[in-house]
């Protein structure tokens, strides 16, 4: 019966989970708001990208990631620099002491194109970077930390590190990568113009479309033999490995994912925010995303996406209506969160709600009451235990 | 209230015959005090659906109220904040009260985006006072553009940029710059120069101008150039470069907390700033800063800049003590803290002149307005910038400054410097 379940990609109540955040995504917000409001929610989702990796990542996996803002900064320098290359036209550029070039290279006395931007004047190029760089850097990382068998805090702070070395790297050479100023100014993609709001509408779907992607990814691991051993590995690693499996390539592996699905994330933002810069790719942000995915419960890969819509929704609120205590408002959100449901929201959802429309819906029916879609821990430890 | 809005009365032929471009602006265009709204139907003030009432104008307020910039942009939004209230106590702008929306860009260069595309899309604003970095700015720079707002931005800044949606209050690098590195050749006879700065673009661009203006057009010598990332607190190993290579000038851009530990070393290493040699010369070391650094260790520094709070003119006096009123005894005014409060006056100035709302006209009836400010007379130029004059300070014990030399004419801004790219 267990089996039989698990078997399955989607249980009756996620397929009802994931067809509520779809009408949520495609239909609700883009009736109820304005291409302003949307837009924002669009960026929002793009940060929605790299929670769902980290629910992989660290509430699957155990691997606690705190440098996700590189993967997602890799992936949208990526893409500012092939608008920039395109926005950086001769004609456009006149004013400038070497036309042609981005206009923060010139403020910076270089006077050609550093040959490893060259390749970005290709959207192809582009598009296939935006995913292999982070996949690339995930993926070293992994293999020099998980062979090692570097696991838990340590590998936290390692990330950590990186996304501060990343930051310091970016502003110190201010020529080639624009400093903190980031990349701005970014018009048009193969001559459309991103900044209309018609563009702004298309992209929010595009987003859309392309998270369900993820999503499905995520799912689909989770289900698989794959998902339930990053199960089994974050609750009883040693048992996995004596078990014969090669512990260090399954995490290699789930960490390069969360790392994909950050980069598209970050080149989503560049395409729907207008410009990239180093505040999205150190520290601080890179622990904001980690909140998302803990506010939305990090068990739960439906539950990330609305974690980062309420708590980005919550931020812009309390800081228009308080410009000046926000951070109080939104601390006392993540502390309140935390104390009072450590599951997140989707604990909240299947502890609380569920069962009491169960029981309301009278469980009388004869179906067996599946478990949650956020598994409890004697549920997984049965799994990993098969 | 303080008039500064009264067009001041021409120095005298001779300077304003040097001054000409654009300076035909004279006070019969000026409208007075107790403009009556109904003498300019909504309708006929506002034709691009801006938020402005009967009664009303909204206007945005844009800085980071948190995060590392707060303690930097706060003194801007206290200005803007006492500016407006002035301008509503003379009875407003055609007649209308100006009532602000604020938000806070957080110290975070998307949100400064967010935020402005929210000021301009969902209210409307009329104008918006903010940014503090050229981050924030080069941020919301294309979303004034797309949407067509008006952005007074107070900081000086690097130059390199001419928007037709941003009036710079603040100076451009050679204005600040220029003036400073010859009077300190002239009258102090310095040879030799060290650069040390923060690292982003600001200080490297200044740096860029000063080391062309120091060997290119006053034939002295540069004998060092370092930057030190935004932040850092060990300036030990630069400090004994100094102590070795003797200059006459270090010249300083160094920003935000940095101050503190660079001050306090120089002391520390045996520099004393109220000798003759060597000078610091900072560009970038306000009353604001010097707050932080604490007065005995800025003690001879000297600052070059527009504005300094000891200006001894009525108008900077009923500026200064307005602001203390307003914001406290202990508050100081730096540069841009100054700059900030002009934004609001400049823009009430050109809408008067334009006797509309809409942004092209009011950004058709800038160039040229003049306006008597605490620190002098300033002149909107052609590209959007400010004539204005600079003056050097030198720091006393108290974190005050006392000025020292003052350009005799007006600076023309040049934010795209021929010979210095």
């Amino acid at each position: 019966m267990l089996i039989d379940r698990k078997s399955r990609f989607l249980t009756r109540e996620e397929m009802i989970g994931f067809a509520i955040l779809a009408v949520v995504i495609f239909l609700v917000l883009p009736l109820a708001l304005d291409t302003f409001r949307l837009n924002l929610f669009g960026k929002y989702l793009t940060y929605a990208f790299v929670a769902v990796g980290l629910v992989l990542c660290w509430g699957a996996g155990g691997i606690l990631s705190l440098g996700q803002g590189v993967f997602f900064g890799l992936g949208g320098y990526g893409m500012a620099m092939f608008l920039k290359l395109e926005a950086s036209t001769p004609e456009a550029t006149a004013i400038q002491s070497t036309p042609g070039i981005p206009d923060f290279m010139d403020w910076n006395q270089l006077t050609a194109l550093p040959w490893w931007w060259e390749p970005f004047h290709s959207l192809a190029f582009t598009m296939i970077a935006v995913v292999i760089v982070p996949v690339a850097v995930a993926f070293i990382i992994g293999v020099a930390m998980f062979r090692r068998r570097v696991g838990g805090v340590y590998f936290a702070i390692i990330t950590q590190a990186l996304a501060a070395i990343l930051t310091i790297l970016i502003i110190g050479q201010q020529g080639f990568t624009g400093g903190l100023n980031g990349i701005t100014d970014l018009r048009t993609l193969k001559g459309w113009d991103i900044r209309s709001d018609e563009a702004k509408e298309i992209l929010y779907f595009v987003n859309g479309a392309l998270l369900f992607a993820c999503l499905f990814v995520a799912q689909y691991v989770r289900r698989s033999k794959l998902g339930r051993l990053l199960i089994a590995m974050r609750d009883q690693e040693d048992r996995v490995r004596f078990s014969g499996y090669d512990v260090a390539s399954f995490k290699v592996f789930v960490f390069c994912l969360g790392a994909a699905f950050a980069g598209i994330g970050g080149a989503m933002f560049t395409l729907q925010v207008g410009f990239m810069s180093p505040t999205l790719v150190g520290i601080v942000p890179s622990i904001e995303m980690v909140i998302f995915a803990a506010v939305g419960g990090r068990l739960s890969i439906i539950g990330a996406v609305y974690g980062t819509l309420l708590v980005n929704w919550a931020k812009t609120t309390f800081s228009e209506s308080f410009p000046e205590l926000w951070l109080f408002g939104l601390g006392a959100l993540f502390i309140a969160v935390v104390m009072a449901f450590p599951n997140g929201l989707a604990g909240l959802w299947s502890e609380q709600i569920m069962p009491r429309l169960r029981k309301r819906t009278g469980g009388g029916n004869g179906a067996p009451a599946s478990p949650a879609p956020v598994a409890g821990l004697s549920e997984v430890r049965k799994a990993a235990a098969e | 209230m303080t008039d500064f809005t009264k067009p001041r009365q021409p120095a005298g032929p001779s300077r304003r015959a040097v001054l000409a471009g654009g300076a035909a602006l004279t006070a019969s265009l000026f409208t007075p005090k107790g403009l009556r709204a109904q003498d300019f139907p909504t309708a006929a003030v506002n034709t691009t659906g801006l938020a402005v009432t009967d009664d009303t104008v909204t206007v945005g307020i844009l800085h980071s109220v948190t995060g590392t910039m707060a303690i930097s942009e706060t003194g801007s939004v206290q200005a803007e904040k006492l500016a407006i209230e002035q301008i509503n106590a003379q009875g407003g702008v055609l007649g209308r009260k100006i009532q602000f929306i604020q938000e806070d860009g957080a110290s975070d260069w998307p949100t400064f985006a967010e935020k402005a595309r929210k000021l301009l899309v969902n209210d409307k604003v009329a104008s918006v006072m903010g940014c503090w970095t050229s981050a924030s700015r080069k941020a919301v720079l294309p979303v004034f553009e797309q949407y067509n707002g008006m952005l007074y931005y107070p900081t000086q800044y690097e130059g390199l940029e001419q928007s037709p949606n941003v009036i710079y209050t603040g100076q451009e690098a050679t204005q600040q710059i220029i003036a400073g590195l010859d009077w300190v050749s002239r009258d102090k006879g310095a040879e030799t120069f060290y650069l040390i700065g923060s690292d982003y673009i600001w200080p490297r661009t200044s740096h860029k101008i000063a080391r062309k203006h120091i060997e290119n057009f006053l034939g002295k010598k540069v004998v060092g150039e370092e930057y030190y990332p935004l932040g850092h607190t060990q300036f030990n190993s630069v400090i004994n470069k100094i102590k070795l290579k003797k200059p006459d000038v270090i010249y300083a851009i160094i920003v935000g907390g940095s101050n503190v530990a660079f001050f306090k070393q120089l002391k520390a290493a045996g520099i004393e700033m109220t000798e003759e040699k060597p000078i610091v010369l900072s560009i970038s070391t306000s009353e604001d800063e010097i707050l932080g650094v604490g007065g005995e260790n800025a003690n001879g520094m000297f600052f070059s800049a527009k504005y300094f709070q000891t200006l001894d003119n009525p108008i900077n006096q009923k500026f200064v003590s307005d602001f203390k009123a307003m914001w406290g005894p202990e508050s100081v005014v730096g540069e841009v803290t100054h700059n900030a409060y002009i934004g609001p006056w400049l823009w009430k100035l050109a809408v008067e002149k334009a006797g509309s709302f809409d942004i092209d006209k009011v950004r058709a009836a800038s160039p040229g307005l003049e306006l008597d400010t605490p620190a002098g007379m300033v002149r909107i130029h052609e590209n959007h910038h400010l004539w204005s004059t600079t003056r050097v300070g030198r720091a006393r014990d108290d974190g005050q400054f006392d000025v020292v030399f003052e350009t005799a004419d007006l600076v023309e801004p040049d934010p795209f410097p021929d010979g210095y790219q």
